[in-house]
């Protein structure tokens, strides 16, 4: 058994980077997730594990900081909330054509513009489609509960270094914000120099010994036919996360004529919903993402045939809703597929849900 | 008399091509000042063994490719954000030489932002900036470093400081800040001013080895092919029109501020 | 007095025709060939051998880094 804590989410977050031998964090205030800077400047994790940190003078700068230390095959990451991440997607485009790994967690606030700082999953589209410019995509880790904020900040750097690709971790100012028990991770070692060497010493910019070649990141090719070579080459990548790492949590689904689709949040909302609904002799079963991209459709399309339909209860004006129902309409059904939501920063209650479950399907 | 052949021996050998600089040809146009500087900075990194641990950050611009001319480790940046790339490199591997490569429309326009603040936090890297007035690879359009009444692609009638504000001289600029340590401007349209230069590029890369902070050093360059010349056409016209706003010579030379002590 | 005796070998094919080594060199020994190189520039040579002190200022100011200086005492 691991420590034991009460803590906020974006603290979390900083506790975690350090446990899991992260070597650098670069990031730029904003609210809801200040925290995550916040905690690492006051653990000082330069006196512990050797882990830097740094203010940087945007959240352009931030990620770009990233880049350059990802280029050297080190653990490095970054966090903002929604403008900051819409600021960050010029170098998140270049780092995912470079094929770099790093993670860049968002935070997400309401949209569009300044919007509020309340809570929101409004950048659903954003993070599972790309967002910056060009056809790539990230890992989307999307955690539900502070415990997830420790968990996923490990798997998402594994994830991120198997496929070479940055992983981000949706989340919103909700978990950033709740305090809740968890269980911290144990302490690993950062990598030594050598092991970078040995691990990514055919990709990564740590100066050039004799004994090879030198190394160059890039996301630049001007010859098209080799750029799309380059392309076929991420479109590859990405059908592979595709199926081996569709993550999802079910409650409740094996006897259920009516299934809920959220994640993070929402899906928190939606699991009380459930109850409430079973409690009214409704079947509701509930389907939690854990990760966006790859977008688990496999389990929606063996789900389609043995149900009534599905709502998806996002904190949006209904983006999710679209994966689920290209997944329904590739697994062959024409099951109903219906949308909740609500924007601009409000979490929608568990009656809400149940009675837009009843308005849609009884 | 002796023969051409007889002189051509390893023995006599006094200038050729330095091993660190690839055998790719550079795509830069004839006489571009791109190709000196590469040359020399190539030379020092051969000359002061430093290869294993140098990585270099290109620029966008017509540099965008230096990393094809300098056999080092390199990574390309977005367009001026390169200091914030080196940063990220410098600060998780304290003991590379890390530069960065820009040209004026990267560094001094869009760029701007991260160059100030990496200047001011004293990031121990070596800068190059390249400063032809114009930008290059996109056709000759208007940089912030233009001079007054200079024609370019989108100043046709030249530039007009009541719309286009004035030449910006980030080297000043930057001097001012206490992070820099070593801050000069050179130029390398003649043997001498290639060898001034050589100096003070290896002046710059021995402050980053001994960490003093950061070395700015600011090329006044030549773009023929953007200023509508011949090479050595260009060459007179940078001595007669941009030496004057941009004055030669070394404006900082010491070891960046150190923090007060705290009590 | 020992006399001094240069010789520049210019690589023709990355040669860009530039003039600068021309203008650089303080004896006149350089000059553009009236022949092209396969990408079509007219590439440097010694036009005026006999002259040359090997004294680096054309490889010095060389962009391309297609010159090699030798020099000899004589």
């Amino acid at each position: 058994m691991g420590e034991l804590r009460l803590m906020k989410g974006n603290e979390v977050l900083a506790e975690a980077a350090i446990r899991c031998g992260c070597d650098g964090y670069f990031g730029y205030p904003i609210t809801p997730q200040s925290e995550v800077m916040e905690t690492l400047m006051e653990r000082q994790p330069w006196n512990e594990t050797g882990m830097v940190v740094l203010q940087a003078e945007s959240e352009v700068a931030a990620i770009n900081m990233v880049y350059g230390a990802a280029g050297t095959g080190k653990k490095v990451m970054t966090s903002s909330s929604s403008p900051g991440v819409s600021l960050m997607l010029e170098g998140i485009s270049y780092i995912a054509g470079a094929e770099l790994p790093c993670l860049i967690v968002n935070v997400q606030r309401g949209g569009p513009g300044l919007g509020t700082i309340q809570p929101s999953q409004a950048d659903y589209f954003q993070a599972v489609k790309g967002g910056g410019h060009g056809d790539y995509k990230l890992i989307v880790l999307a955690p539900s509960s502070v415990q997830e904020m420790n968990d996923f900040v490990d798997l998402a750097f594994e994830l991120a270094f198997k496929y070479r690709n940055p992983a981000m971790i949706l989340t919103d100012g909700a978990l950033g914000q709740m305090m809740e028990k968890v269980e911290l991770s144990d302490y690993k070692k950062r990598w030594t120099e050598n092991e970078i060497a040995e691990k990514w010493g055919s990709w990564a910019t740590t100066g050039k010994p004799s004994s090879r070649n030198r190394n160059i990141i890039t996301s630049l090719e001007l010859d098209s036919c080799k750029m799309e070579m380059n392309n076929r080459r991420f479109q590859e990548k990405y059908r592979q996360m595709e199926v081996e790492e569709q993550r999802y949590e079910m409650f409740s689904c094996d006897d259920a004529e009516y299934i809920l689709i959220a994640f993070g949040t929402s899906a928190r909302v939606c699991q009380k919903a459930t109850e409430i609904a079973r409690n009214k002799g409704i079947a509701v079963g509930l389907l939690r993402p854990i990760t966006l991209f790859p977008f688990p459709a496999k389990i929606i399309g063996e789900l389609a045939p043995k149900v009534k339909g599905f709502l998806t209860v996002e904190m949006n004006a209904g983006q999710m809703v679209e994966d689920v129902k290209q997944a329904v309409y590739e697994a062959g059904c024409t099951r109903r597929v219906e949308f909740y939501g609500r924007m601009g920063g409000i979490i929608p209650s568990p009656g809400e849900v149940v009675e837009a479950i009843e308005r849609n399907f009884l | 008399m002796m023969e051409i052949k007889d002189i051509l021996k390893p023995e006599n050998l006094v200038y050729g091509k330095s091993k660190v600089l690839t055998d790719t040809i550079m795509h830069y146009c004839p006489g571009c000042t791109h190709g000196v500087i590469h040359k020399i900075l190539a030379e020092l990194i051969e000359e002061m063994g430093i290869q294993e641990k140098a990585v270099g950050v290109a620029p966008v611009g017509c540099a965008v490719f230096a990393y094809n001319y300098i056999d080092v480790d390199w990574q390309e940046a977005a367009h001026g954000r390169a200091p914030a790339l080196a940063t990220g490199i410098v600060r998780l591997n304290p003991d590379k030489f890390v530069f960065t490569y820009q040209g004026d429309g990267d560094l001094a326009s869009i760029g701007a932002g991260e160059i100030i603040h990496a200047c001011n936090r004293g990031e121990n890297i070596l800068v190059i900036f390249i400063n032809n007035g114009i930008y290059g690879m996109t056709g000759g359009q208007m940089a912030p470093t233009t001079l007054e009444n200079m024609v370019t692609s989108t100043t046709p009638f030249g530039r007009d400081v009541e719309m286009n504000g004035y030449p910006l001289k980030m080297t000043d600029l930057v001097a001012q800040l206490p992070g820099t340590s070593y801050v000069t401007r050179q130029s390398a349209q003649t043997p001498a001013a290639v060898r001034k230069c050589k100096r003070a590029l290896k002046k710059g890369i021995q402050n980053v080895l001994d960490k003093k902070g950061t070395s700015f050093i600011e090329v006044v360059s030549t773009c023929n092919s953007g200023w509508k010349m011949t090479p050595v056409q260009a060459n007179k016209w940078m001595e007669d029109h941009m030496f004057p706003y941009y004055p030669l010579g070394d404006m900082k030379d010491c070891e960046k501020e150190k923090p007060v002590e705290k009590n | 007095m020992a006399k001094i005796k240069g010789a520049v070998v210019v690589d023709n094919e990355v040669c860009k025709g530039c003039g600068l080594c021309v203008e650089a060199c303080p004896e006149e020994v350089l000059a553009l060939n009236r022949e092209m190189n396969s990408r079509g520039y007219h590439y440097s040579y010694m036009e005026n051998p006999d002259a040359c002190i090997g004294c680096s200022n054309c490889g010095v100011v060389c962009p391309d880094a297609c010159i090699t200086v030798y020099r000899v005492k004589i």
